[in-house]
C-alpha cells in the first residue's frame, strides 16, 4: 500500500509568531520552522499501516527552502522519500489554493491513502483535507481516531461532538488524523543517518501542472486586509489566599452577574 | 435584500445557541435564511424565526448518511440557485469542512474561525494563540464564513419563517465515505463545552484523576468542564475535553482556569473568553497576565469554597 503524507512546516509556537507587513502573511524568519504536530501523527499512522500492509510512505511538503528540514525530520522516522512541491509562485497561497496544489502534486504520484494532521498550529482553518478530497474526488475520511485497512475497504472512526462515526469507503482516499489516535516515535539515530541520503525530489509548480494564475497571493480568493497585535486585557485583579479566597472569588463573580 | 444562508446546527430538533448567533450575524449582511437538514424543520421554524429567519431549507436527513461532502453540494446549490450573499457555517471541525468543500464547489474563498463579522462581510480573526487580530474579507465568489460559537452575542429579531423542502442531486463522490455506525458517548447533563457560557477547567494543579473539585464548581455554575493537556495526557480527564491548540477553542463569557499553568498552547484555546478567573498557587504564573480575577492558593482549598459561597448565594 502506497501511502503518501501532508507534512506542513510551521513556525513554532512556543516563539512569538508573527505576520509580515509587507503582504500580511506568515513572517517564517521570525521563528523557527517545525513539522506540524499533527503531521507528526499522520507520519506515525502511516508507518503503521504500511509495517501491517507492506508499500512505501512518501513525504510530501508545500513549502519554502527551508521546509527541507522538516522533510529530512520526517525521513528521520521512517518515510521512505519525499516530494517537496517549492515555487515562489505558490507564495501567499490560501487554504483551497494549497489544496488545490498539493491535488495537482499529488497526481505526478501513485498512492492508495493520503494521510494528513486535522489541522494546523499556525493558520488551524482545518479544512485542506476536507477540500483536497473535494480536489481529488476521492472519499473524504478525515477527522480519524483510528483507522482499519482491510483489502481495498478502509474504516476509520471519525471524532464528532457526540463521540464518534464509523465511517467506511474504498481506496483510495483521504484520511486526516487526531491526536489520540497514536503516539509518534522519535526518530533512532540510525534512521537519522539514513535520512539524510533518502531521495527529496523538488517539485516546481509547472511540474505538477499547477496553473500559476489559479495560486498565489495576487490570485487568492481571500484576503487578509490588515493585523495588529490583540488589545492588552485590561490589567485584573490577583489576591492572595488568606483564607477567604473563594469568597472573594465569588464576589468577583456576584459583581460580574455569574451569581 | 440578499438572502444569507445560514447551516443550523441542531441535536434532537433542538436549535442549538450557535445557530442564533450565526442569524444574527447573518441579519448584518442581508436577510437570513435557515438551512436545516434532517427531520424537525416544521418544529424548529418558530426558533429560528425568533431570530430573523425569513425562510427555512429543509433537506432530508439522508444527507448525514455520507460524510461532509452532501452538505456542501447542498449549500453549494442553494447559494448558487437563490444567488446568496453569503453562507455562514459554525466553526465546527465538522462545519469548516463542510465550509472548505463548498467554497470550492462555488469558487469561492473561505474563512473560518471568524469572531467577528461586518455588514460588507469584513471578518475578524483572533490568530497565534489570541496574540494577533487580523481582518479578511473574500474577493472571489459568495463568501463562506465559518463563526466560532460564542462570538456574536444572540440577539432576537422576530420574522415569519416560510418551510420549504429542498433536495439536491447526490454526486457519487459525494457518497464515497458512508457512515455504517454512529457511537454516542454518555455526556451527562452537562452542557456542550464549546457552546457553554461558562466553562471550568482543570489541570496539572488538580494532581489526580478525581476531578470532583473542578466538576463541583462546574455544576454550581451551570458550565461545561474543560480540562489542560498536562490533565489529559495523564489520563484524568478524557481526550474530548482538552482546551487548547491542539483541543476544543472555546470563548465563553467565564472561563475559570483552576491549577493550570497558561502555556501558549492552552491559551489557543480560550484567550478570547470574555471574563477569566484563575486559582493557582505560582503566583507568577502567566494565566495571571490573562486573569480578570486570579487568587494565588491552593485550588483544593479555593475551590471548594467557591462553590459552596454560590450555592449559599443561590
Ligand atoms: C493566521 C492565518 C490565518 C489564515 N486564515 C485563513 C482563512 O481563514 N482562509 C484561508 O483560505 N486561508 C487562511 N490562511 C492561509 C492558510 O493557512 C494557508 O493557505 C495554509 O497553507 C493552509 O491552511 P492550514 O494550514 O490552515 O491547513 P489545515 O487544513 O489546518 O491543515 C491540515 C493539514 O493539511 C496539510 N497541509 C496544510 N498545508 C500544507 C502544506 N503547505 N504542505 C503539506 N501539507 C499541508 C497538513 O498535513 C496539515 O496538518 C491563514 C493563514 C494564517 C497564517
Ligand atoms: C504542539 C503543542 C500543542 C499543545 N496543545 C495543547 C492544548 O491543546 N491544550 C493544552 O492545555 N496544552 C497544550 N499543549 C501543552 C502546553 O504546552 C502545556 O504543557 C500544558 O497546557 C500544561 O498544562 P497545565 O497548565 O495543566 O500544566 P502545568 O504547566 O504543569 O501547570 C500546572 C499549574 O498548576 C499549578 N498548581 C499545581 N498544584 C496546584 C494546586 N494545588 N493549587 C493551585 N495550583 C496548582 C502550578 O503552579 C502550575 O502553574 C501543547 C503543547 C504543544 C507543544
Amino acid at each position: 500500500m502506497n501511502i503518501v503524507v501532508l507534512v506542513k512546516q510551521v513556525p513554532d509556537t512556543a516563539t512569538e509568531r508573527k505576520l509580515s507587513s509587507d503582504d500580511n502573511t506568515l513572517d517564517r524568519a521570525a521563528s523557527d520552522g517545525v513539522i506540524n504536530e499533527l503531521d507528526e501523527y499522520a507520519i506515525e499512522e502511516a508507518l503503521l499501516l504500511k509495517e501491517k500492509h507492506g508499500g512505501e510512505v512518501t513525504i510530501l511538503t508545500m513549502g519554502p527552502d527551508q521546509a527541507t528540514d522538516s522533510i529530512r525530520k520526517a525521513l528521520s522516522m521512517g518515510a521512505d522519500k519525499a516530494v517537496h512541491l517549492v515555487d515562489d509562485a505558490l507564495h501567499g497561497s490560501d487554504a483551497l489554493q494549497t489544496a488545490y496544489a498539493l491535488s495537482k502534486a499529488l497526481g505526478t504520484l501513485e498512492f492508495d491513502l493520503v494521510v494528513l494532521g486535522s489541522e494546523s498550529t499556525d493558520a488551524r482553518t482545518g479544512i485542506v483535507g476536507a477540500a483536497l478530497a473535494e480536489y481529488l474526488g476521492l472519499p473524504q475520511l478525515t477527522l480519524a481516531g483510528k483507522v482499519d485497512v482491510d483489502g481495498q475497504a478502509i474504516r476509520i472512526q471519525r471524532a464528532t461532538d457526540y463521540g464518534h462515526d464509523v465511517v467506511e469507503a474504498q481506496l483510495p482516499a483521504v484520511v486526516s488524523v487526531v491526536e489520540k489516535i497514536n503516539e509518534p516515535r522519535y526518530p533512532s539515530f540510525k534512521l537519522i543517518m539514513q535520512a539524510k541520503k533518502k531521495p527529496v525530489a523538488k517539485l516546481s509548480a509547472a511540474d505538477a501542472g499547477i496553473d500559476t494564475a489559479l495560486v498565489g497571493l495576487g490570485n487568492a480568493a481571500t484576503e487578509t486586509v490588515d493585523f495588529a497585535p490583540a488589545p492588552p486585557r485590561a490589567a485584573g485583579t490577583v489576591i492572595k489566599d488568606e483564607g477567604d479566597g473563594g469568597v472573594k472569588a465569588a464576589d468577583f463573580l456576584a459583581e460580574k452577574k455569574f451569581v | 435584500m440578499a438572502e444569507v444562508l445560514v447551516l443550523v446546527d441542531h441535536v434532537d430538533g433542538e436549535v442549538k445557541k450557535v445557530t442564533t448567533e450565526l442569524l444574527t450575524a447573518a441579519r448584518r449582511v442581508g436577510e437570513p435564511s435557515a438551512v436545516w437538514i434532517g427531520d424537525g424543520a416544521e418544529a424548529a421554524q418558530a426558533r429560528l424565526a425568533e431570530f430573523g429567519a425569513v425562510k427555512v431549507y429543509a433537506a432530508s436527513a439522508e444527507l448525514n448518511d455520507y460524510v461532509v461532502a452532501p452538505k456542501a453540494e447542498l449549500l453549494a446549490h442553494l447559494a448558487r440557485e437563490k444567488s446568496a450573499a453569503a453562507v455562514l457555517v459554525s466553526a465546527t471541525p465538522e462545519n469548516k469542512e463542510v465550509a472548505g468543500r463548498a467554497a470550492v464547489k462555488l469558487g469561492s474563498g473561505v474563512l473560518t474561525d471568524v469572531v467577528d463579522l461586518t455588514a460588507d462581510l469584513v471578518a475578524e480573526h483572533s490568530v497565534f494563540g489570541g496574540a494577533v487580530v487580523t481582518h479578511a474579507r473574500v474577493r472571489t465568489g459568495v463568501p463562506v464564513v465559518a463563526v466560532r460559537p460564542n462570538s456574536v452575542p444572540a440577539e432576537p429579531a422576530p420574522a415569519q419563517a416560510e418551510v420549504e423542502q429542498v433536495s439536491v442531486e447526490l454526486s457519487a463522490a459525494a457518497t464515497a465515505a458512508r457512515v455504517v455506525e454512529r457511537v454516542v458517548q454518555e455526556k451527562g447533563a452537562r452542557p456542550e463545552l464549546t457552546e457553554a457560557a461558562i466553562v471550568v477547567s482543570g489541570g496539572r494543579g488538580v494532581g489526580s484523576d478525581d476531578f470532583t473539585v473542578v466538576e463541583n464548581l462546574a455544576d454550581a455554575l451551570g458550565a461545561a468542564v474543560g480540562a489542560s493537556r498536562a490533565a489529559v495526557d495523564s489520563g484524568w480527564y478524557p481526550n474530548q475535553f482538552q482546551v487548547g491548540q491542539t483541543g476544543k477553542t472555546v470563548s465563553p463569557n467565564l472561563y475559570v482556569a483552576l491549577g493550570i499553568s497558561g502555556a501558549i498552547q492552552h491559551r489557543a484555546g480560550m484567550q478570547t473568553s470574555k471574563n477569566i478567573v484563575a486559582v493557582n498557587k505560582d503566583p507568577e504564573a502567566p494565566i495571571f497576565e490573562l486573569a480578570d480575577f486570579g487568587v494565588v492558593g491552593d485550588l483544593h482549598t479555593v475551590a471548594p469554597q467557591l462553590t459552596e459561597e454560590i450555592n449559599k448565594r443561590r
